[in-house]
């Protein structure tokens, strides 16, 4: 099997994320960016499972979507907590932390 | 058995100093025993040394092995040598230390620490006799440097003045200098002959190049100079009289102070080896023997005065051991009869102050014949003794000085017969000023005579003065006993010794004369409208001023600018490396701008650095 319409396609799927991480303001998006991001990664790593014809790939998707979940779970706490306090979700405001 | 004599008052010294308090009603008596004690040991051996035949008189007693580092082929025993030098010696050190420790008994009275004292000097007792029967010169360097501890115990004992923790610090800084000289002689003998005993070096020293003996030779002269208080390490003497008055009779005048001159006279074979370490030394003897005694010729205070005296007297030594075998003998009967009769001094010396309130001042004496008539007579005893009237003991040790003198050169001779002139003005200059003359003291002072401990060591220290001047040299006797260890030549004068006994004479009774006639009348205050000479006298020859110019102002520039340096160079250095990193660091912090998504950027870019670079190397 020819696996460079997948890869191309993760390619697509990361460089979308990661300009949405760069270029938006609002948390939630930017967190779906890294979603976004993660998951391209996956696509890699099971088309590459299937192009050699064993369970790594697969596994370390697992591996990821697990990981996945847990950050989104204490992700998403911690952007409800901000906007609860400053009324807002925008990341460029929570800037306090800095020299 | 001699090992003993030094075992005794070291182990009296070791208890003194560690049981403390508990120990002070017994010390003294404890101290005095161990010190007479080890004169009866040394006296039983130098009668067993008599009945042995010549050749066999030289023992050499190996108490353990000292130190041993078999790879540097280096090996030293704790190992004792008793010939007729050494046992003269302890005969000398014993003897005079036991009567001053007698003595110490009545002049210490009063003091708290007299516990102390006695322990000090049972230390420097252990010291000066391990310094003159060590068989080699690194357990000589040992007593060597006991001597100066006890001397700068002693000399600071009363160390609440500030003048004697000064004259303390003193004394130790300028033996310093000589002990560096000792030390470096030793080393120079361990690379040379590869040993540090006196057989091996006398041997080595025979069949080595010139510029050995002559590098040993000046090296073991700066030591002498140092611990003998010649010129030009001399300034300390004259301070060192801060220390209490039988301290200043010990170590300041009879015993401690000789040590360079046996250590010249020990060392024979080496200064034999070299004509120039020779006559630097007679140099350097007859410079001291000259500024002793135009010091001494001008202090108004009677210890110091003794002690520029002192230092002349061991000019004399120094000269006469400086000039060969035909000096040798004579440097050590000088320095046994000068033991006896500047002791018998320095103890009156003590007695007149003991009786006049611890004034040192001899403007304010006067009159003391009167009323202190044991004191008078046993110092006018060491008086005729130093000035050299027969049959007292210096005619005889000093005479054939100048004979030896005058045989070497004219200018040798004539040092020491000028010395001997005034050496009788400012002996009789302080006779007059102290003990006749009219009274000049205060209204509240009522001068006594001292109690028996201290009259006694000086009435048997003048019969010392007095006789053994006749006793030693009876039959050239003294000569005979030392020229197997120190060689003898019959010393060949350019005049006939009759002769030269009237010159000495002469040259003596005008210093007497000029002396009475100057002192006729003493003012209470000392002349502040003096000739520069007094002026300069006064002032120790400016040998204070010397150090200070030479020495000490040097010193502090180096140390100046070694601050600077610190202060600019190394500290700028570390705060400048400091400084970089701080300023470097605040830059950067400015890279930290909270805002997530510059991280985010920096992320991105960094990772896309990392596949840049690992496609172009092909990794």
């Amino acid at each position: 099997m020819n696996p460079d319409a997948y890869l191309v396609l993760s390619g697509i799927i990361f460089s979308i994320g990661t300009l949405g991480v760069l270029l938006r303001r609002n948390a939630i998006v930017a967190f779906m960016s890294v979603e976004l991001m993660l998951n391209a990664a996956n696509l890699a790593f099971v088309t590459g499972a299937r192009v050699w014809g064993n369970l790594d790939g697969q596994t370390a998707a697992f591996f990821v979507m697990v990981v996945a979940a847990a950050e989104v779970v204490i992700g998403l706490a911690i952007i409800l907590t901000i906007f609860r306090t400053r009324n807002s979700a925008s990341v460029d405001e929570a800037s306090l932390l800095r020299w | 058995m001699i090992a003993a004599v030094i075992a005794l008052p070291a182990l009296s010294a070791a208890l003194l100093l560690s049981l403390g308090n508990r120990t002070n009603k017994f010390g003294p008596w404890m101290a005095i025993g161990a010190s007479a004690s080890s004169f009866l040991i040394g006296f039983w051996q130098f009668l067993q040394m008599l009945a042995r035949p010549e050749e066999e008189r030289t023992v050499i007693t190996t108490v353990y092995e000292w130190l041993a580092v078999p790879a540097a082929g280096f090996k030293v025993d704790f190992a004792l040598q008793l010939d007729q030098l050494s046992i003269s010696f302890v005969l000398l050190i014993t003897f005079v230390g036991t009567l001053i420790h007698i003595y110490s008994l009545g002049y210490m009275s009063h003091d708290e620490n007299q516990r102390r004292f006695f322990a000090y000097l049972n230390l420097f007792v252990a010291a000066m006799l391990l310094l003159v029967l060590a068989d080699n010169y690194l357990l000589l360097y040992v007593g060597w440097e006991g001597v100066g501890l006890a001397s700068y115990l002693l000399i600071g004992f009363w160390q609440h003045k500030p003048t004697a923790a000064v004259a303390a610090k003193k004394a130790f800084v300028a033996n310093r200098v000589g002990d560096f000289g000792l030390s470096l002689a030793i080393m120079t003998m361990f690379i040379v002959f590869g040993s540090v005993s006196f057989s091996d070096v006398n041997e080595g020293v025979l069949g080595a190049p010139a510029w050995v003996s002559l590098t040993i030779g000046l090296l073991l002269l700066l030591a002498a100079c140092g611990k003998s208080a010649q010129f030009p390490l001399q300034s300390w003497l004259l301070d060192a009289m801060e220390g209490p008055t039988p301290v200043s009779a010990l170590i300041h005048a009879a015993t401690m102070v000789t040590a360079g001159v046996y250590l010249i006279v020990r060392s024979a074979s080496i200064f034999n080896a070299s004509e120039v370490a020779q006559t630097a030394v007679i140099v350097i003897g007859a410079i001291s023997l000259l500024m002793g005694a135009i010091i001494g010729a001008a202090k108004d205070d009677i210890k110091k005065s003794l002690a520029g005296s002192t230092m002349s007297q061991i000019g004399y030594m120094v000269l006469a051991a400086g000039l060969g075998p035909i000096g040798y003998v004579f440097a050590i009967l000088h320095l046994i009869t000068h033991g006896f009769f500047k002791a018998v001094m320095f103890l009156g010396a003590g007695s007149v102050m003991h009786a006049t309130d611890d004034n040192v001042d001899m403007r304010r004496y006067g009159g003391l014949s009167k009323v202190m008539i044991f004191t008078t007579i046993t110092f006018f005893i060491g008086y005729l003794a130093i000035i050299g009237i027969p049959p007292f003991a210096g005619f005889y040790s000093k005479d054939h000085i100048i004979e030896a003198a005058l045989s070497h050169s004219w200018w040798a001779g004539a040092a020491v017969l000028f010395g001997a002139g005034l050496t009788a003005f400012y002996m009789t200059r302080m006779v007059v000023m102290t003990f006749f003359s009219k009274p000049r003291w205060e209204d509240d002072v009522h001068p006594h005579e001292s109690p028996l401990s201290m009259t006694l060591p000086m009435i048997l220290l003048s019969i010392g003065a007095a006789s053994m001047g006749i006793i030693l040299t009876n039959n050239h006797m003294f000569e005979h006993w030392l020229e197997p260890v120190t060689g003898f030549v019959e010393p060949e004068p350019p005049f006939s010794i009759q002769t030269i006994t009237i010159i000495t004479l002469s040259v003596v009774a005008t210093g007497v004369l000029a002396a009475i006639w100057q002192y006729r009348k003493i003012a209470k205050v000392a002349p502040k409208k003096v000739s520069f000479a007094v002026t300069a006298a006064r002032k120790d020859l400016y040998g204070d001023v010397m150090n200070e110019a030479l020495l000490m102002k040097p010193g502090q520039a180096l140390t100046r600018a070694l601050n600077i340096f610190d202060k600019s160079v190394v500290d700028g250095f570390v705060n400048g490396l400091g400084l970089f990193t701080g300023g470097i660091s605040s830059r950067l912090r400015k890279s930290e701008t909270g805002y997530v998504r510059s991280y985010a950027m920096s992320i991105v870019l960094g990772t896309a650095i990392l596949v840049i670079v690992l496609l172009i190397v092909r990794l």
